[in-house]
């Protein structure tokens, strides 16, 4: 019994600590399917977390907090669709700027709400999680997020696959130029996908904020934008992958730490670079088919477009 | 209002942009102080000018663009030639830590040879560091963005599981930190500031990697596979190549970097030795436009930018976020301005037929 | 606040320390800087610093005028910040992290009539003094209470690195379990990050997973301890009070108290008495404070916490004193003797019951 307790928790501390790469990779995938390469996953993740917290502490409601954690993810989406897609500046440079831009908003805008307290999301769905028998603790624990999450990775892959709509994006990622000789909207696809992207990113903060760490505190996010990021590559801008990629991010970690506990002993720093070169190790194993990898890369990937006639 | 491309870049625009830029970022951030209720004039001041009101803060403008400087015209070599090398800083922390390394081992000796040497180390540690994402993606296919973000993260770990354990100093109370480095392992300093002579070789890095993009063959091929990677293929140029090339270059000018600042001003290898630069490198190399002499420009920016930073947390007890906001929106005005550069801008409706799917409105 | 006459902004941005003499600043107030390492935040080791220097410029009103530099990175950026404050006019300047050390002895060196004070830290100068508190003596009271509340005998423990402050607590918190359960262990989790709230959550998750049933943490944020919220897990914490985040469940928490140090150190160079000292305080200066202990702890031990609290203050219980042996089973500290502070400073040896590597 207490086995499968300690199985179980693992399974889930993986499936949390995943879910905000989860979140903010699967908004980044389909921007970049569509030829937008958006470097700001880790400003507005936190710019949703700030804004997430601070609704939430000022309204009550969670709900209300991850609408506005998605709103703000939004607004800073579309400040970097209006530079790049209507201004056509650099994609790499924007992304990068909305990242130091948003750690700074994010921080000024959020001091008021540095240091509220606030309980965890599933501590408000279910109150008496902490007086839960083990077994039940680590289910309920699995808060709405973890599955919009995943469940989030069936519907982009649908989309993306299945649907009409997603056939258009991925044109549009792969020659935006073709994609409008053809009638389609090229830079509406891709406003509408960097506005995905920022959603969800703002989301992947609200994650954070409301739910796995509930606080508010400066560049809470500790980088996990720039990892979500590097999981698309990984992912070679498949849902499934990108998935497979956060899960085992996240269990490589969960496995370090418990290694510790159970007193393996390894230096603390080479242990902690296991996460980083697992997920090299196994890029490299599934990247040896070059000419698959080829045809996954949106072929747009970054490319300006202006409408010519 | 819409965007019409230009026939040819307007070399007016070249200059006139980010003078407009950086002039409508004064405007909105003046607006932004009077609207915090601090003195706009005094906090502009501090801004941008007190950093530079004294010859010291010239020096220490000037050290703190070196590293952005070395690591930005890396990564661009690398972006001109479609290799997007993220892992400066890891780079970085590689060549601090060979250099850094050769420094501990030689110990107190002194002599000539000390300091060439170490700079030496630091420039085959970042190389070597940039050759694994190189080697990889030659060999593996694996794509260097991951594998070089990746890297920086196994470097911090590295450094770090070095200082806190087998270079740890042993007089220094298991804190950690490696000993001082000896005076001969240590880079001179100019003029009573903390100013090294690596800030030259910087400079001199850029007209070099101008001549590099633009009048060598090497160069020509870097700039093809960019450009037009099957063009590159078709004339029988070698990928392989220019991956190597523009890597080992990137992690060397990186690994130089890195050197200098723990033979430079730290002195010591310690946790923390970089706030950032590998990644700020990469908005600088854009900000440049890719270009070395605009890179040159861009760096004194950022640098000043940080610099600007301290003073107005120390004399008008602004919070550093604010800065941090500012710097954002000055990033975003450079980036938006450049956009006048390739177009003009034509106030009048669009013809009917950009009106058709796809059109800018 | 804010409004700040011009005049003394050119002042700053232009003065020289040659211009400053003592005579142009004897009407003005004492300039005092702060340097940060980190955001000030809302808890934890920067925000304490902070908080000292609000209540030092509270105190002494008009006659000091305090400023400071947050998230100052270690590497070459802290002598710049550092030298700035002293150019500046600051005639003292409080370094706040172990990696400003040799900054602070270098600008120093440079301006020897401003004075230095460097945290945590063990080079002196004429100018630089050293402080920090004896955060061992509040985690050996930590310890106590969680051995008296552990039902499995097992702490969890969530570090950064392995320095030796933090080995200290994890040994006395350790010591401090074993006075009332002889067979308590602590397990080590390592971060490698002193600041990522993700991480240290996914830390005292695996921990709980493993049976600990008491968890603290030597990281910056209040994440252990929300999660021991959460999961209705005992907590102790660290740097500040962060019973809010844990009303229920957190125990207590060693916290630091800077305010009577700064208030001390600004009067003495405001009436000329400042010297380069070594302070190292603990209970018995107030440096170190306990957060009141939760409802949840039993009045005994409530009251043997406190009786133990008088010990360590007078000196007469010192938590460092043998017999205690290391991991390897070997005497660490030989019986009936204590360790010196040197000993202490460089502690990089876990006690027996500890579980983790260094």
């Amino acid at each position: 019994m207490a086995e499968a307790v300690l199985i179980l928790s693992i399974v889930v501390a993986t499936l949390r600590a995943a879910t905000p790469l989860l979140l903010a990779g699967l908004g980044e995938l389909v921007a970049e399917r569509s030829g937008v390469l958006n470097l700001g996953v880790e400003g507005m993740m936190l710019m949703g977390a700030a804004a997430g917290f601070a609704v939430r502490a000022l309204s009550g409601s969670a709900a209300l907090g991850l609408l506005a954690a998605i709103l703000a993810g939004i607004a800073m989406a579309a400040l970097f669709a209006l530079l790049t897609l209507r201004l056509l500046a650099n994609q790499v440079a924007t992304g990068l700027a909305l990242t130091i831009f948003g750690i700074g908003l994010s921080a000024l805008t959020g001091l008021p709400w540095a240091g509220v307290p606030a309980p965890g999301l599933a501590a408000t769905i279910w109150p008496g999680l902490a007086h839960a028998p083990p077994a039940l603790q680590q289910v309920l624990l699995l808060d709405p997020l973890v599955w919009i999450a995943f469940a989030g990775v069936f519907a982009v892959d649908w989309f993306l696959r299945r649907s009409r709509a997603g056939l258009a994006l991925r044109a549009v990622g792969e020659s935006a130029e073709v994609a409008h000789a053809l009638g389609t909207s090229v830079l509406r696809i891709r406003l509408a996908a960097v506005l995905f992207g920022g959603a969800m990113a703002g989301l992947a903060g609200a994650d954070l904020s409301l739910a796995y760490t509930p606080m508010w505190a400066e560049n809470m996010t500790a980088g996990r934008g720039w990892i979500a990021l590097a999981l698309v590559v990984f992912a070679t801008w498949k849902p499934w992958r990108l998935a497979a990629g956060a899960l085992l991010f996240g269990f490589v970690t969960i496995a370090q730490f418990q290694a510790e506990a159970f007193g393996l002993s390894l230096s603390p720093d080479l242990l902690s670079t296991l996460p980083y070169l697992a997920t090299i190790v196994v890029l490299v194993l599934i990247s040896r088919d070059a000419t698959r990898l080829r045809l996954a890369a949106p072929a747009a990937l970054g490319k300006p477009f202006r409408p010519t006639d | 209002m819409r965007l019409e491309k230009r026939e040819a870049p307007s070399a007016a625009m070249l200059w006139v942009a980010p003078l407009l830029a950086a002039a409508t970022s004064v405007v909105l951030t003046g607006l932004l102080f009077t609207a915090l209720r601090v003195n706009p004039f005094a906090a502009l001041r501090l801004l941008y000018l007190a950093p530079l009101a004294s010859a010291n803060g010239v020096a220490e403008l000037a050290l703190k663009m070196t590293p952005l400087l070395l690591c930005a015209l890396g990564i661009a070599i690398g972006v001109r030639a479609n290799v997007w090398n993220i892992g400066a800083e890891g780079q970085f922390t590689m060549g601090a830590v060979a250099g850094g390394g050769i420094a501990l081992a030689l110990g107190p000796a002194g002599g000539w040879y000390v300091l060439p040497l170490v700079l030496a180390a630091g420039i085959a540690g970042g190389m070597a560091w940039a050759a694994i994402p190189a080697a990889l993606r030659i060999g593996a296919n694996a794509h260097e963005i991951l594998t070089t973000l990746m890297l920086n993260y196994v470097a911090q770990d590295i450094l770090s599981w070095l200082v806190h354990g087998p270079w740890r100093d042993p007089q220094g109370f298991n804190f950690p930190q490696s000993r001082t480095f000896a005076d001969a392992a240590t880079l001179p300093t100019l003029w009573g500031t903390r100013l090294t002579p690596i800030f030259f070789v910087a400079m001199l890095a850029a007209p070099c990697a101008w001549l590099l993009l633009q009048h060598t063959t090497a160069g020509y091929r870097l700039r093809v596979a960019g450009l037009a990677p099957a063009a590159a293929r078709y004339a029988g140029f070698s990928a392989r190549g220019t991956v190597w090339l523009s890597l080992l270059i990137a992690g060397g000018l990186a690994g130089l970097a890195g050197i200098a600042e723990v033979a430079g001003p730290i002195g010591q290898l310690m946790p923390t030795i970089s706030p950032g630069y590998g990644y700020a490198a990469i908005i600088v190399a854009f900000l440049g436009r890719l270009e070395p002499f605009g890179i040159v420009v861009a760096s004194a920016l950022m640098a000043l930018l940080y610099l600007g930073a301290d003073g107005l947390q120390m004399h008008l007890q602004l919070p550093l976020s604010l800065t941090g906001t500012l710097q954002g929106m000055l990033l975003f005005l450079l980036l938006a301005a450049d956009v006048l550069v390739a177009n003009r801008v034509v106030w009048r409706r669009a013809p009917a037929a950009a009106h058709a799917p796809g059109s800018m409105r | 606040m804010t409004n700040l006459p011009r005049r003394s902004v050119l002042a700053g941005a232009l003065a020289t320390p040659a211009l400053l003499t003592r005579a142009a600043r004897a009407a003005a107030p004492l300039k005092i800087g702060f340097v940060y390492v980190a955001p000030i935040g809302d808890a934890g080791w920067t925000y304490q610093h902070e908080l000292g220097r609000r209540a030092l410029q509270a105190k002494l009103g008009d006659k000091v005028k305090t400023s400071y530099v947050e998230n100052v990175s270690e590497g070459a950026d802290a002598e710049r910040v550092i030298r700035q404050m002293a150019a500046d006019g600051n005639g003292l300047i409080f370094t706040t992290s172990f990696g400003f050390m040799n900054p602070t002895i270098k600008v120093a060196h440079a301006f020897p009539k401003a004075k230095f004070e460097h945290c945590t830290g063990y080079k002196r100068a004429a100018n630089v003094a050293t402080y920090s508190a004896r955060f061992y003596q509040g985690r050996f009271l930590a310890g106590l209470v969680a051995g008296h509340m552990s039902k499995s005998g097992i702490i969890g423990y969530v570090a950064a690195f392995p320095i030796p402050e933090v080995v200290q607590g994890i040994n006395a918190t350790l010591l401090g379990a074993r006075k009332v359960n002889p067979k308590a262990t602590i397990k080590v989790v390592w971060t490698s990050s002193w600041f990522d709230p993700g991480k240290e959550r996914a830390a005292a998750d695996t921990l709980i997973s493993q049976g600990a049933d008491v968890l603290t943490h030597h990281t910056d944020s209040p994440a252990v301890v929300q999660a021991g919220e959460e999961k209705g897990v005992w907590t102790l914490g660290y740097d500040s009070d962060m019973s809010k985040y844990g009303p229920k469940t957190c125990l207590t928490a060693t916290t630091m108290i800077w305010d009577q140090y700064y208030i001390k150190r600004a009067g003495m160079v405001l009436d000329g008495t400042w010297k380069s000292t070594d302070t190292w305080g603990g209970i018995g200066d107030g440096m170190i404070k306990m957060a009141p202990l939760n409802k949840a702890v039993p009045a005994a031990v409530a009251k043997e916490v406190d009786i133990a609290t008088r010990a360590i203050a007078s000196g007469r219980f010192k938590p460092f004193f043998g017999p205690v042996l290391n991991q390897a089973g070997k005497v660490a500290i030989p019986a009936g003797q204590g360790l010196t502070d040197k000993q202490i400073l460089s502690m990089n040896w876990f006690a027996q019951g500890v579980e983790g590597k260094i």
